[in-house]
């Protein structure tokens, strides 16, 4: 091999710029890499074969970015994704702001033009550093190859420090095709500096813990900082023995089994409303890792005004943003529960929870399985359903479902239950229509071990339809269900609650969603009765090969419950009771 | 209200970027920035006037903070410390001008009562240079434009500020006294382990309560 033979006399190795990107990223451990070739990152790519990291064509660079997004979100592991200059590292953008949104560690290089020209608005010249500044934790321009090595090891460590989130590095084409010495020890950066401002000193360890003490309704809020941090069992041990209930936010679905007696759902706009009551009605509310945002709280002049707030979180620009905390920690939360726990005596008072569990009462979700069939075909049967058939084959634990955005992915955070983290793979933060499909590529990459179900509607799906193609080429087996009601469901949702019925652009036109996976050599069926849902949900899991089922379901179904825009938490809007389907009962 | 943070950054391009980028993301309007070398190599420092919501001092610090270029970040709001601006200002007058054969003399006279110093002379124009806080600075603007004068440039450089007898741990050290910067030895945050002489500079005073700071 030419890395052999170029050893220099120093123990270093000369290598060429390109080179020196993939011996780094094997250097991080990187094994997957997703990305598109074009002109000025072709030295890279023509660098490729000399390294055993495998690389995934995607079908657009927005695909690219998603993938790396879910890779890390399925497996904790950083995500790479790679783009030309121009047009390339500008279709990232938006994969690029959804990791931010929602604190996912990933790396994407983009090849830039050479440094020569820079600025003088060269062939597929594009300033991306500047483009992406506000949606990346960092990004580095490098224009010459010694510094590559150095650049894309300190990125590694600042997208997984602290709260993690995407960073950029942008290399020019004449630092790839340059040669440099590279040693990958000698590039490692100084150590991560923790926020100067993190800080959970001893008088606010002591003003917690009198405050859950004196609790008589605390209320745990699990986010998605508990998965980051590795907190679970902590946080699991923490609520057993302060009996505290938990409510999760979107992201925190997993961190916290749904099974567990002290879980009690999602909260939010689209929560169960014995979450968001009991959220209003409690008295202290225990931030783990969430930041409040606003599709959890609902109007913040009403927000729980009788709770006292414990604010954990890792990021001090979180701390008072939205919700007012009388205690912050700042702090990793796996570290500040450590603190916490041993110095809180058992409680063993479970009142507070037998009140949520009567408040429940006919707002509990009726078992729907149980349900006559009624000749209708509801979006919730068929993810409920999903679930049980996972339970059923015992892969409830080895299953990650990937959503995209809309009424479907409020469906699934309500009739799936995740008892495993990293099981659910969603875009909460930013809301990214198209998400699902190349995410889920980047999931059953990360583990190809588990089963990957892609969750869409039928308006998302065609947002990124393209990468059915990336599913065969690298032959994955991701099973895709959509969600299909002829409209951009949660759009005319809004427009039926909020516009009067006034159906403006919301009504879509699919292709026939079997066809195009035919098309691409991927099997697939059309179901639209109740009883086909399980048969072809195990056809399609055990199928072993990509399967796409197309399920025609009702068309004008809304999610309930639904927290307007500028309503305070308690003013939901109940579930339809004249609807027998969606009508509640006693909880499964 | 006005906020004024001072931030050691690194010297490095498109530093100035991030931190205005910063401040436009909060939808925060930059008062004054200026920037300049400080007694680090490598290193400048900012110092940034902005007029955000009294609450929204916190997360500024905090975001700053989330800058990979940043170094240190100080609020000197509330706390002693000296502020200044430099100025300087092109006025209209000479022996020709409408104000008089003495007008001249009438601004040099201004200028001595605001220890402006009188920097540049042309036939039809005088240049001041002043420094001070800018409430002087803009006094002098007053009264030179009610005294009838046309002032036909002022350049100014923003506020630039500094903690008075901030007694950083280096500066103790360089006194010969042992840093108390982790006195507080229970606490979790002291024991996090600052890479660089980072956490040496930190006051324990300056970790004060968020939640104080609101009140």
């Amino acid at each position: 091999m030419s890395r052999q033979q170029s050893e220099s006399s120093a123990g270093r190795t000369n290598l060429s710029g390109a080179e020196i990107v993939w011996a780094t990223l094997e250097g991080e451990c990187v094994r997957e890499v997703f990305g598109y070739p074009g002109g000025a990152i072709l030295p890279i790519y023509d660098a490729l074969r000399k390294f055993p990291i495998r690389h995934i064509l995607v079908r657009h660079e927005q695909g690219a970015a998603h993938m790396a997004d879910g890779y890390a979100r399925a497996s904790g592991r950083v995500g790479v994704c790679m783009a030309t200059s121009g047009p390339g590292a500008t279709n990232l953008v938006t994969g690029i702001a959804t990791a931010m949104l929602d604190s996912v560690p990933i790396v994407c290089i983009t090849g830039q033009v050479s440094s020569k020209v820079l600025g003088s608005d060269a062939f597929q010249e594009v300033d991306i550093t500047g483009i992406t500044l506000p949606i990346t934790k960092h990004n580095f321009l490098v224009t010459r190859a010694e510094d590559i090595a150095p650049a894309i090891r300190l990125a590694f460590q600042i997208a997984t420090s602290g709260r993690p989130g995407p960073v950029l590095i942008d290399i020019t084409k004449d630092a790839q095709q340059a040669t440099a010495p590279f040693e990958f020890v000698a590039c490692a950066p100084c150590a991560a500096r923790p926020h100067p401002m993190l800080r959970a000193e001893s008088s606010a360890i002591q003003e917690a813990i009198a405050l859950i003490q004196s609790a008589k309704r605390p209320l745990i809020l699990a986010g998605h900082g508990i998965t980051q941090s590795g907190a679970e069992q902590q946080v699991i041990a923490f609520a057993e023995s302060q009996q505290i209930p938990v409510a999760s936010t979107l992201l925190g679905l997993g961190s916290f089994p749904a099974a567990h007696p002290l879980h009690l759902g999602m909260m939010g706009m689209h929560g169960e409303s014995w979450v968001n009551h009991a959220i209003q009605e409690a008295d202290l509310l225990l931030a783990f890792g969430m930041r409040f945002d606003d599709r959890v709280t609902g109007n913040l002049a009403h927000y729980a005004q009788n709770a006292k707030k414990i604010h954990i979180e890792i990021d001090p620009s979180e701390i008072n943003k939205n919700v007012r905390a009388d205690v912050a920690l700042i702090g990793d939360l796996r570290g500040v529960l450590e603190t916490l726990q041993p110095l809180l005596p058992k409680r063993v008072d479970t009142g507070w929870l037998r009140q949520i569990n009567m408040s429940k009462g006919t707002a509990a979700v009726r078992d729907i399985i149980n349900l006559p069939d009624n000749g209708h075909l509801y979006a919730a049967h068929v993810i409920h359903d999903i679930w049980r058939e996972a339970q059923a084959a015992g892969r409830e634990q080895d299953t990650i479902i990937v959503t995209d955005v809309g009424q479907h992915q409020m469906w699934e955070a309500q009739y799936f239950k995740h008892d495993v983290p990293r099981s659910l793979v969603t875009s909460g933060g930013l809301g990214t229509m198209g998400f699902a499909l190349p995410a889920a590529i980047g999931a059953k990459t990360a583990c190809p071990q588990k089963d990957v179900w892609v969750i869409a509607g039928d308006g998302g799906f065609q947002m990124t339809a393209a990468e059915l193609s990336t599913i065969v080429q690298e032959k994955l087996a991701i099973n895709i269900a959509v969600i299909n009601n002829g409209f951009l469901g949660m759009v005319r949702q809004w427009q039926e609650a909020f516009y009067e019925k006034n159906y403006s652009a919301s009504p879509i036109l699919s292709p026939d969603f079997v066809k195009l996976a035919e098309a691409h050599g991927i099997e697939g069926a059309h179901i639209s009765k109740r009883k086909d849902v399980t048969p072809t949900v195990t056809r399609a899991r055990a199928s072993g090969r990509p399967f796409l089922i197309n399920f025609q379901v009702e068309q004008e179904d809304g999610v309930y419950p639904m927290i307007a825009p500028g309503a305070a938490l308690h003013e939901m809007v109940r579930r339809p009771e004249r609807d027998p389907l969606l009508e509640t009962a006693e909880d499964e | 209200m006005l906020h004024t943070f001072v931030a050691l950054v690194e010297d490095k391009p498109g530093v100035l970027t991030r931190v205005a980028s910063l401040f436009r993301r909060l939808n925060v309007n930059i008062v004054s920035l200026t920037v300049g070398e400080s007694e680090r190599p490598d290193t400048s420092r900012m110092t940034i006037v902005c007029d955000a919501h009294e609450h929204a001092a916190h997360r500024i610090r905090a975001s700053l903070y989330k800058l990979e270029t940043t170094v240190h970040v100080d609020e000197v709001d509330r706390s002693a410390a000296v502020v200044r601006e430099l100025c300087l200002m092109k006025i209209a007058v000479g022996p020709a001008s409408p104000n008089g054969p003495h007008s001249r003399s009438q601004i040099f006279e201004l200028a001595s009562v605001f220890r402006a110093r009188v920097v540049d002379l042309a036939p039809e124009s005088i240049m001041l240079e002043m420094t001070g806080s800018s409430s002087k600075i803009e006094g002098l603007v007053q009264v030179i434009t009610e005294s009838g004068y046309t002032i036909l440039e002022v350049s100014r450089t923003g506020r630039m500020a500094m903690r008075r007898g901030h007694h950083t741990s280096r500066v103790l050290s360089a006194l010969g006294s042992k840093s108390n910067a982790d006195g507080n030895g229970a606490d979790y945050s002291s024991k996090l382990d600052f890479d660089d002489n980072l956490g040496d500079e930190i006051l324990p005073n300056e970790f004060e309560n968020v939640h104080e700071e609101e009140t």
